[in-house]
């Protein structure tokens, strides 16, 4: 059908379209390369106007500065800590549940889903106050396990996994049992390599929500040396003088591990088919 | 054969039966009920409760009855703090919807060119954390540095003072969270627009009707359930919004970009009147189920 209408009667509609799309893509990536190209600008040309696009003197200066003037590498590797911890935990969990909502039909497991999808109306701002006081009671103030373990319960990765294993034909799980595998173990053995694009999905979901968390750690972490990327940044921000050369560029490197992550695992994230119980 | 097998072992008739899988749904919904109640159960128990008292995060709770609810009444500062966060929420929900709608359908019309580079671009602001994108913002809206003003000045305006100017700043957060949160909304859109079936679209080119005119009657209605999830989940996002306005200006100018979920921060860790955070965190809640309800209600009316 559309092979058979006239090449001539699409061109106008090809360059509107082209055009309106490329207007928004450069309006959405400018401020990013604008930031991205600053943080190779020395301290002096950053504010000395007329600014140019480019750098007159293109130095690392502010890389090496946001490296050595406040705790960058202990700052990355809480986060890496945290996200990687807290990533590989939700997977676990996630696919666990998700597996037992979509494969057993026994009915506290379906006020069970109900009570998960109700998480997401009572985001963790909402019992901020509270929340905090139990993570203090349990001993978990001012250290990383306080800032992944109540972030590994998801609705959104329950979801996922259910919606999928849903689309697992049960005849599968019917003839493991008369293999006689044991439930647990056919679901490690034959369920969990098989969910593998769900796994990718919200590996990459849950690294990028844990890498960005920014009022959770702040409230649980106190001390300097447990600070995550975004506590260390945002104390850049909020001085009375903010030193941008350094800001631009550790917000820079901060950014580097999720965009080669993403660019690697892209097509998992951009075919992820997410609607059901969404929560960051 | 298998039945009278199973008949003639006494082993396989409780296995077999329905309901008969406790132990191994129990042990895999385990962990996730235990962060369950752990996590979110325990703590609007106890959230409720402390917020009859006047907790202050350590010694006692004295119990102070309904007082923090009459206090919270007749707080100008919670008052200003929800009036700003619903302006916040009615500003940056329908150019959300607008912007990650347009997107979603120029990326999967026929007729734009370099999708996938553009989709990358589109993409990219998702993987930027709230802190460092109200940074990217306040670095192009600086008001003695920035490059917006820069060129403002070049074709012959006057400095613009968004940080000095409290409704600029809400502006800046409102384009800083569109910027931002598109991508999430573009996938989903999407994912439903590829779900509209093609044959309707053919129909209406076969009847004549102009590309609005398919929009408008065809798309829309198909991706109705997707657009409801993304307005909803977007104004119960907008109500929560607090570490954009920290990176952007700090909530200020001076208080007056303080939205709720700041204002109970403040409350609550910063002065640790735990129990009157408690009660103010109640009242945000309260206003999320509320919202959450009448969009139910407002979508199910549509749909009828």
């Amino acid at each position: 059908m559309a092979a058979s209408r006239s090449r001539t009667g699409d061109m106008p509609k090809k360059i509107g379209s082209s055009a309106i799309m490329w207007l928004l893509a450069a309006l959405y990536g400018f401020p990013l390369l604008w930031f991205v190209v600053s943080s190779f600008k020395p301290g002096g040309e950053l504010f000395s106007y007329p600014l140019t696009f480019w750098p007159k003197n293109p130095t690392l200066k502010g890389y090496t500065d946001a490296w050595t003037s406040f705790d960058f590498p202990g700052y990355l590797i809480n986060t890496m800590i945290v996200a990687i911890a807290a990533t590989l935990l939700t997977i676990m969990v996630s696919a666990a549940c998700g597996y037992a909502l979509a494969k057993y039909g026994n009915w506290w497991l379906k006020i069970f889903a109900g009570c998960i999808l109700a998480t997401t109306m009572l985001p963790t701002e909402t019992i901020l106050a509270p929340l905090f006081l139990v993570v203090r009671n349990l001993g978990l103030y001012n250290s990383l396990s306080g800032v992944v373990i109540p972030a590994v319960i998801t609705a959104t990765g329950t979801f996922m996994f259910r919606q999928f294993f849903v689309t697992v034909p049960n005849d599968l799980l019917e003839a493991a049992r008369i293999d006689g595998s044991s439930e647990l173990s056919t679901f490690f053995r034959i369920m969990l390599p098989l969910s593998r694009p769900i796994v990718l999905t919200l590996a990459i979901f849950s690294f990028q929500w844990r890498w960005n968390e920014y009022l959770w750690p702040l409230i649980i972490l106190n001390e300097p040396s447990q600070f995550t990327l975004q506590i260390g940044i945002a104390g850049i921000v909020g001085a009375n003088n903010v030193n941008w050369s350094i800001l631009i560029s550790a917000s820079v490197l901060s950014m580097v591990p999720l965009v080669a992550i993403y660019l690697v695992f892209q097509k998992y994230v951009m075919n992820a088919d997410i609607n059901a119980g969404l929560k960051d | 054969m298998v039945d009278s097998a199973n008949r003639a072992t006494p082993r396989w008739w409780p296995r077999r039966r329905h309901n008969s899988y406790t132990v191994a749904p129990l042990i895999l919904i385990s962990v996730n009920l235990l962060l369950f109640l752990t996590f979110f159960v325990w703590p609007a128990i106890i959230g409720l409760a402390y917020s009859f008292t006047s907790y202050t995060g350590v010694g006692d709770a004295p119990w102070v009855g309904l007082e923090n609810y009459r206090e919270l009444i007749g707080d100008t500062d919670f008052y200003a703090a929800l009036l700003r966060t619903l302006i916040y929420t009615a500003c940056v929900v329908p150019l959300m919807f607008v912007m990650s709608l347009g997107i979603a359908y120029l990326l999967v019309s026929p007729y734009a060119k370099g999708k996938p580079i553009a989709r990358v671009i589109f993409f990219l602001p998702w993987l930027i954390s709230p802190i460092i994108a109200g940074v990217i913002w306040r670095w192009l809206f600086g008001e003695n540095f920035g490059l917006v003003n820069f060129v403002i000045t070049e074709l012959g305006g006057d400095p613009v003072s968004w940080q000095s100017n409290g409704d600029l700043s809400l502006m800046i957060v409102v384009i800083v969270a569109t910027w931002a949160g598109t991508a999430f909304n573009m996938l989903l859109f999407i994912a439903a627009l590829k779900n509209v079936p093609v044959s309707y679209y053919e129909a209406a080119d076969l009847d004549g009707a102009n590309a609005w005119q398919k929009f408008r009657n065809i798309t829309l209605p198909a991706i109705a359930p997707t657009s409801f999830i993304v307005v909803l989940l977007s104004t119960l996002h907008a109500m929560k919004e607090y570490t954009y306005f920290v990176a952007v200006n700090d909530g200020g100018p001076g208080t007056e970009n303080n939205l709720i979920v700041q204002y109970i921060y403040e409350t609550g860790f910063k002065r640790t009147q735990m129990g009157y955070a408690s009660a103010a965190s109640f009242v945000l809640l309260l206003i999320l189920v509320i919202v959450a309800v009448l969009q139910l209600i407002a979508s199910r009316r549509k749909g009828s």
